[in-house]
């Protein structure tokens, strides 16, 4: 089992590596740099200036000592400084990174919690009226855009009723440590969370209730009931052990998934996570802090991808690593 | 022969198919005693599968409808509530399925899923479950059973996972024993461990058996008794001896002929002329076999086929096999000697 | 000069293992074997599963690599041949498949079906096609219209009839039928048995018979080779095989196949349970200190045992 996690976790470094290059060459491919994106519309820079701090920064060097520079300092926790920002990107990073991460987990759970029961349900009552309710809210989740039906909940929760704030993470007025504000972190994630978590359901109830069809007409189901199991038990010792087995595997997929799709959401709900400055980092051509989220994101993508595949091993004893 | 433990009758277990029921299995009567092995025999689609399962009620009751009676134990399966039935599965029944590789649950040990049946049917403390499973194993012919005990189902070969499901049919000493195909899916030196597995262990329980079987082979192995099915019917039921001596019903006759260990090598094997009707074309008036023996003139046949006591507990259905013979020019064919 | 001889075959599979997934070990699936068709003859491989007599018969149609050994067709080593060079041999070897279910594309009907063979390899113009693929369908019993049908419009037997169709648009000198009865009911299998016996008369056809079951090898072969393990534990007639047999896995092979007189059953018992006697006393001088078969030595002109 050991040597499975070690072995796994030594095929995520030349993975890591080609991320990084990949991740650079493209930042490095696109139209401008960071010199043209800090003076964007300073009518004062002139074109030797910013030659001049272009050769400063090392800007003009070949590409692969420029990206020796870069990951050499990345694997020691320094990503350079935002231009935008004035601040180490780390920094920056480190004020956002909780947001992102509770944002993530919360919407995670969420999802699982009506997930779950409703592709239970769905699966062992096929054909009946629950079901088909079932399916009928899945298909429109998976066809409702996220950015559509964020900003529906926003309209509606926050500007009509008023109910939840409109943006940020905490009400800043709120001393940090206290009962307020927890309370007021919990009501900023709220809408975010359920936006994300009402569309992001449809996988795993789509999965669940056609695991739960297919393994319903297995023979050991069969022979359970030949045992006189009651139907009950034969449902939770039997048919929901082997259907739920592949959605604990997705976890780490999910996971991933959810980092990246924060995106959207944090910029309509103006929360400050990573998704949200990523986007601001892009307008701004900010490509220290971008190079750098982009990283994070797809570490946490392979990181996921193993953590599925541990948690596969670990659940499965067909699978199950010696 | 023993005390009845089974007996069916008229039983009909229909499915169905867009809207409309269609039977499989059509008016079936049969009586299973204590220490007696009762083969069905029959092509797939006859309706044997669908018989075994419709025993203990093992349809999906959304889809199937059930008449008839499955006299059992001094009260009719069929009426019985699921809760009181499931007092009966596992209990006094036991099945046991085609397919070793499918029929346990992947993620449970051996040991747990032998001892589930006695989770619900018998008050044990967990060691004397434990020492009870060991013992089954061992009575099935897996000689290091405390490691198996503790296994997954992928870690044992195809052979022994059989022997694991019979060792489950067996856990509460059921008196009824269902075994549908149990050696169809196994290498044939398999096959031959399990037949002769189960007849020892029958030797031993003496409950009645329940052996649904497309193999000829098997029957004349392990059978006491024979029931031919066909088109959802049973058409000849006799003792082993008789039906491989002197098979009477044109069906039985054209199935012992078409199997290429019964015949001379090289020689011409016997088809049988036409298809097996689905469930929905089929035609329930009259002899169901006539169409396929087309020779025969209809006369022949009666007009609703009944089951005729030919001889002391030789039945056959229909009054064609009276007369019947395959016509000249199929060659190969063994023409049984009709009494 | 036979048709088809086989030297010496093995196909290996590495096994990898260890941290670093090196090859620490070769699956043998076919482990040596050598025999030989002559034409117009029925060979039947004959053995469980697992024991390597469908990698055998893939091998030499060239779905598996040999890994060693030669495999000589009128002559010519396939085993050497590039892939480009082997299309003149898939020709005149035809491979029937088990499943009739699978075997044919259910988006195909049964013209362009039996057709893929001939636009493969002839050129012909849509009539003269038309017309083969006509006379075939009709040879094996099935009426001409129905070539616009698709799979799924037909019933097991006649799918495999029509995989036998295709495997014969070619006019193959070898075919190799995998299990080609296996997934049918009896009566149905009498009729595509009767079929296969009816067509090799008729178009001078050799046979490799792969099958597990016993009695359908003593119907249909001429000669039977019994493998195990990857290896040929004996080879002979039927007669050799069924009724004289010498080595102790070929007695259990044939004391396995059911007894279809009721009266014999329990002789057939007690003759099993003696051949496990054996196993257990007699092992050692069957199988050398690998558990692995001797190699063959005759014992008369037609029959060859593994023994020391």
């Amino acid at each position: 089992m050991l040597k499975f996690i070690l072995r796994r976790t030594l095929i995520m470094i030349p993975q890591l590596f080609l991320l990084s290059l990949i991740v650079f060459v493209l930042a490095k491919a696109m139209p401008g740099d960071a010199i043209t994106g800090a003076f964007a519309g300073d009518p004062n820079a002139t074109e030797e200036r910013k030659e001049e701090l272009r050769e400063k920064f090392g800007l003009n060097d070949p590409w692969y000592e420029q990206y020796g520079r870069w990951i050499g300092n990345a694997v020691q926790g320094d990503f350079g400084s935002s231009y935008m920002y004035k601040q180490p990107v780390t920094t920056l990073l480190a004020g956002k990174v909780g947001n992102t991460v509770l944002l993530a987990l919360f919407t995670l759970i969420i999802t699982y919690i009506i997930a779950i029961p409703l592709g239970i349900v769905a699966g062992r009552w096929t054909d009946t009226w629950a079901d088909k309710l079932i399916v009928t809210y899945n298909y429109f989740s998976f066809a409702t855009p996220l950015f559509v039906f964020s900003l529906l909940m926003l309209f509606l929760f926050s500007f009509i009723l008023g109910w939840f704030p409109i943006g940020g993470s905490v009400d800043i007025k709120i001393e940090e440590g206290t009962w307020d504000y927890i309370v007021s972190k919990m009501e900023h994630l709220f809408l975010p969370v359920m936006s994300g978590a009402l569309l992001a359901t449809f996988g795993t109830i789509q999965y669940l209730r056609n695991d739960i069809i297919d393994t319903k007409l297995k023979d050991f189901v069969k022979t359970a009931r030949a045992k006189g199991v009651p139907e009950r038990k034969v449902y939770t010792k039997h048919i929901l052990r082997n259907s739920l087995l592949p959605i604990a595997a997705f976890l780490g997929y999910e996971i991933a998934g959810l980092i990246g799709g924060s995106i959207f959401i944090e910029s309509i709900f103006s929360y400050p996570g990573l998704g949200q400055l990523f986007l601001t980092s892009i307008g701004a051509r900010d490509f220290t802090v971008v190079t750098a989220l982009v990283m994070i994101l797809g570490t946490a993508t392979i990181i996921g991808t193993m953590l599925s595949d541990i948690i596969l091993s670990i659940v499965d004893p067909r699978i199950r690593v010696e | 022969m023993g005390n009845p433990v089974l007996e069916i009758e008229e039983l009909r277990t229909s499915f169905s198919i867009k809207g409309d029921y269609h039977a499989a299995v059509d008016g079936v009567s049969l009586t299973v005693h204590e220490n007696e092995v009762v083969a069905i025999v029959g092509e797939s689609g006859c309706g044997k599968s669908a018989l075994a399962l419709s025993i203990i009620g093992l349809h999906d009751l959304k889809t199937t409808k059930l008449e008839g009676q499955v006299n059992f134990k001094g009260q009719n399966l069929l009426s019985l509530p699921i809760s009181k039935l499931n007092k009966v599965r596992g209990r006094d029944t036991g099945m046991i399925f085609q397919d070793p590789m499918t029929a346990l649950n992947p993620l449970a040990t051996i040991g747990r899923q032998i001892e589930e049946p006695m989770d619900y049917h018998l008050k044990l403390s967990s060691a004397a479950k434990k020492k009870r499973t060991l013992d089954l194993l061992r009575r099935v012919g897996i000689k290091n059973e405390q490691r198996v005990y503790g296994q997954y189902p992928h870690e044992l070969s195809g052979g022994m996972r059989q022997r694991a499901v019979i060792a489950i049919a067996l856990a509460c000493d059921p008196v009824l024993l269902i075994a549908d195909e149990p050696t169809t899916a196994l290498d044939v030196t398999i096959q031959a461990q399990i037949i002769d597995l189960m007849k020892e262990l029958q030797n031993q329980i003496k409950s009645g058996i329940i052996l649904i079987t497309h193999d000829l082979g098997v029957v004349a192995e392990m059978a006491d008794r024979v029931a031919v099915m066909y088109a959802g019917e049973l058409v000849e039921i006799a003792e082993v001896r008789e039906l491989f001596v002197n098979p009477l019903h044109p069906y039985t006759r054209s199935l012992l002929n078409s199997i290429p260990s019964n015949m001379e090598a090289k020689a011409k094997l016997h088809v049988i002329e036409g298809i097996v009707p689905s469930i929905q074309n089929l035609d329930r008036i009259g002899c169901r076999f006539a169409p396929r023996v087309a020779w025969v003139p209809e006369e022949d046949h009666e007009t609703n086929p009944q089951m005729h006591e030919v001889k002391p507990n030789h039945f056959v259905r229909c009054t064609c096999y009276k007369n019947f013979h395959f016509p000249e020019g199929r060659v190969g064919e063994k023409d049984y000697v009709t009494s | 000069m036979s048709l088809l001889k086989v030297n010496d075959l093995k196909v290996h599979y590495p096994i990898r293992g260890g941290f670093f997934r090196n090859v620490v070990n070769h699956v043998k699936a076919v482990d040596g074997i050598s025999f030989e068709l002559q034409p117009g003859e029925t060979y039947g491989l004959v053995g469980e599963s697992g024991c390597g007599k469908t990698t055998t018969g893939r091998a030499i149609i060239g779905l598996n690599k040999a890994t060693g050994g030669e495999i000589l067709f009128e002559g010519t080593d396939l085993a050497k041949q590039k892939r480009s060079d082997r299309r003149t041999y898939v020709k005149d070897i035809q491979m029937i498949f088990q499943d009739p279910y699978s075997s044919l594309n259910v988006r195909k009907n049964i013209l362009n079906t039996i057709a893929e063979p001939l636009r493969n390899f002839e050129r012909m113009s849509p009539g003269e096609e038309l017309k083969r693929v006509q006379a075939l369908v009709e040879r094996v019993g099935l009426s001409p219209e129905s070539i616009y049908k698709y799979p799924h419009q037909f019933s097991g037997g006649q799918r495999q009839r029509i995989g036998i169709a295709r495997a014969l648009t070619l006019n193959p000198k070898l075919i190799i039928a995998d299990e080609p009865v296996s997934a049918l009911d009896v009566s149905v299998q009498a009729q595509v048995l009767n079929f296969m016996q009816e067509i090799q008369k008729e178009f001078n056809l050799t046979y490799l018979f792969i099958s597990h079951d016993l009695g359908i090898i003593k119907h249909m072969c001429d000669r039977i080779g019994i493998m195990y393990h990857g290896r040929f534990v004996e080879e002979g007639t039927a007669d050799d095989v069924y009724n004289n047999p010498q080595h102790l896995y070929t007695k259990r092979l044939i004391a396995a196949i059911p007894e279809m007189d009721p009266e014999k059953r329990f002789e057939k018992t007690h003759l099993r349970q003696s051949i496990n006697e054996e196993y257990r006393t007699d092992y050692d001088s069957y199988f050398d200190k690998d558990g692995r078969m001797f190699d063959l030595k005759s014992i008369s002109t037609t029959h060859s045992v593994a023994l020391q």
